[in-house]
C-alpha cells in the first residue's frame, strides 16, 4: 500500500517544512534577544554615545576642536564609522559567543543540531540571525550619533545612494557574521578574551572609524595596512553612501571587497561550522 | 527485508583522529530493533554506547558502515531521519537560554507545529512529566533528576517514532532512578520503541527485552536478559585474588565442581554450574599452598556473570 507522491511535491513539501524550522529557529532567537534587550542596548550604544559626547559635544564646548584632518566636522565622520563598526562588532559577537558556548560543552549543539533541518540551513539561520542583529545595532547608533552633537556641531548627513546603502549595509554584516562563525568554529574557548583584546579593540582602533581612509594618504603603509581590516570596507562604504561630501574610498574597492570577503568568508565559515557539528 | 525494524546497523565504524593516531571509537557493530522494543545497549566506559547512539541519530558520522532508521538512511536521509527520533542525550542538552516550557515549545516548532500548538503540546507534556510547576525555571535551577525528565519530555514533543535514551539514570540517586524507569515503562506500554543505554546492570535487566553487550566498539552478545543469562551467564563465577606465591591450579583444575578455570597473575577464576562448596575449597587450596588470600568473590548467574564470561573483566560500575 504505498503511495506514490509525485518528486517535484514532495521536494516542495520539504522546502516548507525546513523554512517553517528556519523562522522557528528565528522566533527563538527573537525570544532570547527581546529578553535580553535592554541590557544589550545599553551596551551597544554606550561606547558610541560615550564618544560623541567627548567629541562632538564636550570638546566643541570647551574649545577642543571638533573639526577633522579635511576641516569637516568631526561628528560628521564618525557617524558611518561609529553605525558601522558598531554593526560589525555586533554581528560578530552574536554569532561567536553564543557559538563558543555551544561547540565547547558536550552536547550543546544538539539542542537545535536535531532539529529536521541540514547542517547548512542551521549555520545560514545563525548568520542570518547575526545579520538582524547587527542591524539592529545599526538602528539603535544612528539616531546617537546624529542627534548628540554641540550646537553648531551637527553631522551633515543624507543617503546618497539607497540601493548602494542596502547592500553595504547586508554584505558588510554578513561578512562580520560569517567571520564570527568561522573564529567560534577554531577558536579555543578559553581564548576567548583574546579575542577581544587582539581582535575586536584593533580592528576598531584601525578600521577608519574615527578617520576616513583617503585621511591616511600621508602614511602609505598605514593605509595598505588597514586594509586588511574587514571592518574598514563597511565603514567606507557607508561613508560613501551616509556622507557623499567626504571623501571616501572609490565604490569599486568596498563593493568589491564587501562582496567577495562576505562570499569566502561565508563558505569558509559554513564549511568549519558543518565540520564541528557533525563529529 | 529491514521493513519491520525501527533500527538496523551493519558494520559501523567510527574511528576520531588523536595524538597517537586513528582512535576507534566503534568497530564493525551490528543490530537490529524491532518497532515496539525496549533495546538496551550494555556496556562499561568507553565501550562506544554514546558513539554508536550518535551515528544513529545523525550527530556523529559514521567512518564505515551504514544504519538505518525506520528504514531511513541516516547518513543519506539524515533530515527525515531526525524528524523520526527523539534524542536524550547523555549530558545536558536544553537550551540554557530559554525557560523549561520553552524548551519544549520551541522543539514543538522546530518540528513543525504552530506556535499555539506547540504550546498546549508542552503544556500537556509537562503536566504528565509531574513538571508544570518548573515550567517558567530556568535550566541551571533543576536538579539533575527534574533535567533528565524535561529532556525525555522535550524528546517527545514531536512524537518520535524511536526514542534513543543515553544513560539517562546516570548520577540520579535511587529514588529518581525509579521515577524514571516508571516512565519508561509506561512509554513502552503505550508502543514506543525505546533504544537505551546503560551500565547500570539492574536497569537492563527490569527494563529491556533485548540486550546487546558491547565492549570496546563490538557486540559481544545480542539477546533477551533471560536468554543471555542462560546460556553465556550460566555459570556462577568465584574468584580469588592472592599474595605470596603461585595457585597450584592442577588442583584447582580437578575441583570436581569447576567446570572452567581461569587464572592470571594473582587471581584464578573457576565458572562452575553447581558452585555448592567451591569457594571455600579454593580458600582451602590457598591457605594449604601459604598464600594470602586478598579477595574472594561468588557471582551468581547474572548479566555481571554474562559480561565477566564474555571479556574476562569484571563490570563495576
Ligand atoms: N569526539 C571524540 N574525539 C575523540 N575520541 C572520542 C570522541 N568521542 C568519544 N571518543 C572515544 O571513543 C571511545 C568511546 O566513547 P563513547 O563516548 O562512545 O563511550 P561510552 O560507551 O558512551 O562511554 P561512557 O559510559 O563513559 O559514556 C572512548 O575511548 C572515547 O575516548
Ligand atoms: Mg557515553
Amino acid at each position: 500500500m504505498t503511495t506514490t507522491v509525485p518528486t517535484g511535491t514532495r521536494a516542495a513539501k520539504n522546502r516548507a517544512r525546513a523554512l517553517h524550522t528556519f523562522g522557528a529557529m528565528m522566533a527563538r532567537d527573537a525570544r532570547v534577544l527581546r529578553r535580553t534587550f535592554v541590557m544589550s542596548a545599553v551596551r551597544i550604544v554606550i561606547q558610541p554615545l560615550l564618544f560623541v559626547f567627548v567629541f562632538a559635544y564636550v570638546l566643541p564646548k570647551v574649545g577642543g576642536g571638533g573639526a577633522g584632518p579635511g576641516g569637516e566636522a568631526f561628528s560628521t565622520v564618525m557617524v558611518p564609522g561609529l553605525v558601522g563598526s558598531s554593526m560589525v562588532l555586533q554581528a560578530m559577537a552574536a554569532v561567536t559567543f553564543p557559538l563558543v558556548m555551544e561547540l565547547s560543552g558536550p552536547g550543546a549543539i544538539e539542542d537545535r543540531a536535531l532539529a529536521p533541518v541540514s547542517v547548512r540551513v542551521l549555520g545560514l539561520q545563525k548568520i542570518l540571525s547575526a545579520v538582524v542583529e547587527g542591524l539592529v545595532a545599526g538602528l539603535l547608533v544612528f539616531p546617537v550619533v546624529l542627534l548628540v552633537h554641540a550646537q553648531g556641531h551637527g553631522p551633515a548627513v543624507e543617503v546618497a545612494n539607497w540601493p548602494m546603502l542596502v547592500f553595504v549595509l547586508l554584505a558588510g554584516a554578513v561578512l562580520a557574521a560569517s567571520i564570527g562563525m568561522y573564529l567560534a568554529t577554531r577558536i579555543d574557548p578559553r581564548q576567548i578574551q583574546v579575542l577581544f583584546t587582539l581582535v575586536m579593540f584593533p580592528a576598531m582602533m584601525l578600521g577608519c572609524v574615527y578617520f576616513r581612509w583617503t585621511a591616511l594618504e600621508s602614511t602609505p603603509w598605514l593605509q595598505y595596512a588597514v586594509l586588511l581590516n574587514p571592518m574598514v570596507y563597511m565603514n567606507e562604504g557607508l561613508r560613501a553612501v551616509l556622507t557623499p561630501q567626504i571623501d571616501s574610498m572609490p565604490a569599486w574597492a568596498f563593493l568589491t571587497a564587501l562582496l567577495v570577503g562576505a562570499v569566502v568568508f561565508g563558505w569558509l565559515a559554513m564549511r568549519s561550522f558543518a565540520r564541528r557539528v557533525l563529529r | 527485508m529491514t521493513g519491520n525494524l525501527a533500527i538496523h546497523a551493519d558494520g559501523l565504524r567510527k574511528s576520531y583522529p588523536g595524538p597517537g593516531g586513528e582512535a576507534e571509537a566503534v568497530r564493525g557493530l551490528g543490530l537490529s530493533v524491532a518497532k515496539g522494543e525496549f533495546f538496551g545497549l550494555l556496556g562499561p566506559n568507553g565501550a562506544g554506547k554514546s558513539t554508536t547512539i550518535g551515528m544513529l541519530t545523525t550527530m556523529v558520522r559514521p567512518t564505515a558502515g551504514r544504519a538505518e532508521v525506520c528504514g531511513l538512511d541516516v547518513a543519506a536521509d539524515a533530515v527525515a531521519v531526525k524528524r523520526r527520533i527523539g534524542v536524550v542525550a547523555q549530558d545536558n542538552t536544553l537550551d540554557i537560554e530559554l525557560t523549561v516550557a520553552e524548551n519544549l515549545e520551541f522543539r514543538g516548532r522546530y518540528f513543525g507545529l504552530g506556535r499555539r500548538d506547540a504550546r498546549a503540546r508542552a503544556r500537556d507534556l509537562l503536566t504528565l512529566f509531574g513538571l508544570f510547576d518548573r515550567a517558567r525555571a530556568r535550566v541551571f535551577e533543576l536538579s539533575g533528576g527534574q533535567l533528565k525528565r524535561v529532556m525525555i519530555a522535550r524528546a517527545l514533543v514531536h512524537r518520535p517514532d524511536v526514542l534513543f535514551l543515553d544513560e539517562p539514570t546516570a548520577g540520579l540517586d535511587p529514588r529518581s532512578r525509579l521515577h524514571l524507569w516508571d516512565v519508561l515503562r509506561g512509554l513502552q506500554a503505550k508502543g514506543q520503541t525505546i533504544l537505551l543505554t546503560t551500565h547500570h546492570m539492574e536497569e537492563a535487566e527490569t527494563l529491556c527485552d533485548r540486550l546487546a553487550v558491547i565492549d570496546q566498539g563490538r557486540v559481544l552478545a545480542c539477546d533477551s536478559v533471560r536468554a543471555l543469562r542462560e546460556t553465556v551467564g550460566a555459570e556462577t563465577v568465584v574468584t580469588v585474588v592472592y599474595e605470596g606465591g603461585a595457585f597450584d591450579l592442577a588442583a584447582v583444575r580437578a575441583m570436581a565442581r569447576a567446570d572452567r578455570v581461569e587464572a592470571t597473575d594473582g587471581q584464578v577464576r573457576v565458572f562452575a554450574g553447581d558452585p555448592d562448596g567451591v569457594l571455600s575449597d579454593l580458600v582451602a587450596l590457598a591457605a594449604k599452598a601459604g598464600l594470602t588470600v586478598v579477595d574472594a568473590s561468588q557471582l551468581a548467574p547474572s548479566l555481571e556473570t554474562v559480561f565477566l564470561t564474555l571479556t574476562g573483566r569484571e563490570f563495576r560500575e
